[in-house]
């Protein structure tokens, strides 16, 4: 058996090359769909691992607490109502909830800040020390500032990398040095590793933290003292999260004394949920893909069907005399199903490489990341030899059921 | 001595619409192993379609067929592939090679669907080459053969397993004297020093005489049939 399928193989091979403009438009379907599958799956891949480092870059197990409903639609509404969410419902949650590691708070605005001659317009975040724990900042260079530092409304500032970028010249060191935001004076104590993207697209580097005592009293000029624009929580593990969150809510409402037939007046967002909501938008992708695929390796599939009957039919004489000689019908449906299969996977191969291709060509160009597996290519080499026996199988049989006198008179 | 093919009563009926046309009409046949038999008669007596039958590509209509006292009507289309590969070696008219296929690959055939080693169907194709004279064209194309060296590649493949019955229908129809005296030589050796048992199907009578047996056929029956030498004489097919 296996000098007879070596043999089918190297028959195929040379048959196959004997017409190769015909060999090669019968494949391009398959070149085009793989191709096409490979490209898309490798965007689609990159595109979901850049999703997934963003959201991991909120934090570890992360509550996110934000003032104002949520509509149907998925919008927050306006932050009008006059319940505001305060520092000490972070701090009755702290106290009530054990299941939460960390509970901070932050309130942002987007302030002039200048230093020297250089001047730029970013966001500055007044929050607890614990809001770094949370959203896992670490630093590039100086360090956190201290509870200490919130108690005394110290003028102290850690800046973001975009913000070093357009404040400072090229090998200046921001530590120590004094930037005034709003026209009040600030140190600078640390400087922030970089996160990149946020999961929304915003540049999470564009930032300027300060202690939240000395935003609300020296820069932000807040009317309402304790106001927060977000509370912030983390949980030791990942399944604390769904529970804790929960619990946020009963907490918050009870503080807030909501009728059980109001609705929340805030909204309470895990990394869990954001994660999801990601996920199923690449997966709307997914299927966007499948269709295609499906749609070219048909195309490319019936393309290998229809050559393989035209080849029966050219070919009933030889069928016959392969009969005559002792060919069995499991001969005759091998000989054409490897065949197709050839072809297919010559085709699938030759579409590897072009989507391996279409992919680098899209990296380089759009600046898209792309990510090509392993499992996508194999998925994609599998994939085509189905595709060669599925739609082999019709004329391979066609052809073993031929009679053998039939064929061989055949004209 | 038990015969090698034995026919029945053998009808073979094609039907084209409403037109019936009776190849084989009850006809009965009996040959012994190692005979030597030529098939004659007038353009449509139905010589092909019984050699056909002979040769497990063709079933009869009706009637009864056994091969070394094996009914073929019984079998399935794989042991009748099978009884083909084995048994029989068929050599046609129009040789029947696979185009752009080489001498040698056409002579391994049989063996290739018999699944012997590729070694072993290199050995024998070659050695069976040589044995009708065809030793350095193994790699010839069916294209770079004449036709005279073209039915010898046949008769190759014909031969290369070693086969008890070789039927061959007009093999040098499509042959000049010269290459017909060839093939002719080479089927008549065959015969002789190996006793394989030849039917031969021609219409040329200095072709048949070769043959120890000549059965000519009309309209579906057997008309004649006389041995032609008395080299050996076996007991008479309709004895
Ligand atoms: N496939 C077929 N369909 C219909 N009729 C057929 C078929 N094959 C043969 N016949 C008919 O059967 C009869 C016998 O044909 P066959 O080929 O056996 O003749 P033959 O003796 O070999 O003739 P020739 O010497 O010309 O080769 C003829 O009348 C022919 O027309
Ligand atoms: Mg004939």
């Amino acid at each position: 058996m296996p000098a007879f399928v070596l043999l089918t193989v190297l028959t195929a091979i040379r048959i196959l090359s004997r017409n190769r403009l015909r060999a090669g438009l019968t494949m391009l379907g398959i070149v085009i769909g793989v191709g096409a599958v490979i490209a898309m799956v490798s965007i689609g891949e990159g595109a979901k691992a850049a999703v997934a480092k963003r959201v991991a870059s909120m934090g570890t197990n992360v509550i996110m607490v934000l003032p104002g409903s949520m509509t149907t639609s998925g919008v927050r509404g306006g932050q009008g109502g006059a319940v505001t969410l305060t520092i000490s419902d972070g701090m009755e949650l702290k106290k009530r909830i054990p299941m939460l590691s960390e509970v901070g708070w932050g309130k942002r605005d987007t302030m002039q800040i200048i230093n020297g001659n250089k001047n730029w317009s970013g966001l500055v975040n007044g929050i607890s020390p614990s809001y770094l724990t949370i959203r896992d900042w670490s630093f590039s260079s100086g360090g956190a500032f201290t509870q200490q530092d919130v108690d005394t409304a110290d003028r102290v500032a850690l800046v973001g990398q975009t913000v070093v970028e357009n404040l400072f010249d090229v090998g200046e060191e921001p530590v120590g040095a004094i930037i005034r935001i709003k026209n009040v004076p600030f140190r600078v104590i640390g400087v922030l590793s970089p996160k990149g993207q946020s999961s929304q697209g915003s540049d999470q580097d564009d930032i300027i933290f300060i202690p939240f005592s000395t935003a609300e009293r020296k820069v932000f000029g807040t009317q309402f003292l304790g106001s927060v624009g977000a509370l912030f929580a983390s949980t030791e593990r990942l399944e604390d999260l769904t529970p804790a969150a929960a619990q946020i809510r009963d907490v918050i409402r009870a503080r807030h004394r909501l009728q059980p037939d109001q609705e929340d007046d805030f909204t309470i967002r895990t990394q869990v949920d954001i994660g999801k909501v990601q996920e199923s938008t690449s997966e709307t992708l997914t299927v966007m893909l499948f269709a295609i695929a499906s749609v070219s390796l048909l195309v490319g599939g019936i393309g290998i069907m229809n050559i393989l009957l035209v080849s029966v039919t050219e070919r009933t004489r030889e069928i016959g005399v392969r009969m005559a000689v002792g060919a069995k019908r499991r001969h005759i449906v091998m000989q054409f199903l490897i065949e197709a299969v050839t072809l297919s996977v010559v085709g699938g191969c030759l579409g590897i490489l072009v989507g391996i291709l279409g992919a680098r060509v899209t990296t380089a160009i759009a600046g898209w990341p792309t990510i090509i597996s392993a499992e996508t290519v194999m998925a994609a080499f599998v994939f085509s030899i189905a595709v060669g026996l599925f739609f082999g199988l019709y004329p391979a049989n066609k052809a073993s059921r031929l009679n053998p006198i039939d064929a061989l008179r055949y004209e | 001595m038990a015969a090698l093919i034995r026919c029945e009563d053998l009808w073979k009926i094609y039907r084209l619409g409403d037109v019936e046309v009776q190849a084989l009409r009850g006809l009965n046949l009996s040959i012994a192993s190692g005979e030597f038999v030529a098939i004659m008669g007038s353009s449509g007596s139905g010589k092909s379609t019984l050699m056909n039958i002979l040769g497990c590509l063709d079933q009869p209509t009706r009637g009864r067929y056994w091969l070394n006292d094996v009914d073929a009507a019984g079998l399935r289309a794989d042991q009748l592939a099978d009884i083909r590969n084995r048994q029989i070696g068929f050599v046609f008219q129009n040789f029947n090679l696979i185009p752009r296929t080489s001498a040698l690959e056409n002579a391994q055939l049989p063996l290739f669907y018999r699944g012997v080693s590729l070694r072993e169907q290199r050995v024998l194709a070659t050695e069976a080459l040589c044995r009708v004279g065809l030793q350095g064209r193994e790699g010839h194309y069916p294209t770079q053969l004449s036709g005279g060296q073209q039915q010898r590649v046949a008769i190759a493949r014909a031969l290369v397993t070693a086969p008890s019955l070789l039927l061959a229908d007009e093999p040098t129809g499509n042959l000049d004297t010269e290459s017909s005296r060839e093939i002719m030589a080479i089927l008549d050796q065959l015969n002789k020093e190996q006793g394989i048992t030849i039917i031969l199907v021609t219409h040329e009578t200095d072709i048949a005489a070769y043959a120890e047996r000549e059965i000519v056929m009309k309209d579906g029956r057997i008309l004649t049939d006389r041995h032609t030498k008395s080299t050996v004489s076996l007991s008479g097919p309709e004895a």
